[in-house]
């Protein structure tokens, strides 16, 4: 091998590089901690169960605003029979009514940013 | 095998007859379809009990009812505080959902030379005539803009409006404002049980759908003492079927065919 003192340095380097960032995120980015998230304190469960809400909310959303808007459905009746109106505003944020300490910090941990609250407004509580 | 013209004549007469036999039930049809409520109307579980209905809702405003200024602000800004309508100073990018204008202006095609005084000084309330064919729906490249089959209100569905503002040039009453900007700094007291808009999209009135559901009635109505009457167009014994009844009434730019179901009485 021709060059070899120039090569197998640059290979070494190259993968040095290449691979940074996983044995980055491994030594110096500390591990994934899920949020912490303030509950509502007057409510012990949401309308279906933690699980399901934690999978399952942003279609639940979707269908709601569909079925609103477009079926002029208003009405959801829960897998436990309660009923509930569907509106984010008027429903889920009058228990989660502190949107940043509840949405905000799972949003920000995973990177995703809806655009709910273009038009939605967030309670009263958050708006300092 | 040849055909005489006996032969032609009776095959032609015997299926003019069965054409005309499969036409029947398709007419007595027609006939139970205008009793029974339309088929994509919400189930009554998702709906309210409270709840108002109508297979064609429409209003009626009693021109001569609106006394002065005053009066048309109450309307208005009950309109417009309920709905989180911005106040935009600059008229370009105003925003409306129901305003007055003069009755040149409201009924260009009712134009005459030697009008009354008191008429052409009037002022009228203008506001989305939810019309039977509406031309905004038929240009909405998204369906953001529909039409509900069961009550006639024409709706906007804000999650899917791209602002082409296609409908916008399509409206013959320039009942529909485009959000050039962002509305909320010029909200000046937010109500917290209606959203806003966000930048980029087409708002218009609404006929108060979220209200109806609740079982009041819109809140222009509510603020009209009486000026503005809202009910089912379909049904003979409603408040507007009985104002028109009593009443003569025009609309605006019948010609163009989009049949509104708001009626001004003059």
């Amino acid at each position: 091998m021709y060059n070899a003192k120039y090569i197998v340095p640059g290979i070494v380097v190259f993968l040095i590089l290449a691979t940074l960032p996983f044995w980055w995120s491994s030594i110096f980015v500390p591990g994934y901690k899920t949020p912490e998230l303030a509950l509502p304190k007057d409510q012990d469960k949401c309308i279906e169960s933690a699980d399901y809400m934690k999978a399952n909310h942003m279609q639940m959303l979707n269908d709601w605003r569909d079925r609103v808007v477009r079926q002029g459905e208003r009405l959801y009746t829960a897998t436990d029979g309660k009923v509930y109106e569907m509106s984010l505003q008027n429903t889920c944020m009058k228990c989660h009514t502190n949107k940043a300490e509840f949405c905000d910090k799972c949003h920000d941990t995973a990177s995703v940013n809806p655009y709910c609250w273009q038009c939605h407004q967030a309670p009263r509580g958050n708006e300092q | 095998m040849s055909k005489t013209r006996r032969d032609f004549l009776k095959i032609a007469g015997i299926s003019a007859l069965g054409l005309g036999c499969s036409a029947l039930p398709a007419a007595a049809s027609e006939e139970g379809l205008a009793a029974a409520p339309a088929a994509d109307a919400p189930a009554a579980d998702t709906m309210n009990p409270h709840a108002l209905t109508a297979t064609r809702w429409g209003m009626a405003i009693f021109t001569r009812k609106i006394k002065g200024p005053e009066h048309f602000k109450q309307i208005i800004s009950a309109c417009h505080s309920y709905h989180n309508v911005p106040k935009i100073p600059k008229h370009k990018n105003e925003i409306k959902w129901i305003w007055e204008d003069s009755f040149e202006h409201t009924f260009t095609e009712k134009e005459s030379h030697y009008l009354a005084e008191d008429v052409k000084m009037m002022d009228f309330l203008l506001l989305c005539n939810h019309c039977d064919n509406p031309p905004c729906v038929r240009v909405c490249p998204t369906k953001a803009t529909f039409k509900r089959d069961w009550d006639g209100i024409v709706m906007m569905d804000m999650h899917r409006c791209i602002g082409c503002r296609f409908c916008m040039a399509a409206c013959p009453y320039g009942s529909r404002s485009f959000n050039f900007g962002d509305p909320r700094p010029y909200i000046k007291e937010l109500n917290p049980d209606y959203p806003t808009r966000m930048r980029g999209v087409v708002e218009k009135c609404d006929f108060c759908v979220e209200r109806l559901a609740q079982g009041m009635m819109p809140a222009c109505v509510e603020a009209s003492e009486g000026a503005l009457v809202f009910g089912d167009l379909d049904d003979p014994n409603s408040d507007v079927r009985k104002a028109l009844r009593e009443n003569f009434s025009i609309r605006r730019k019948t010609s163009l065919g989009t049949q509104p179901s708001v009626y001004y009485i003059i």
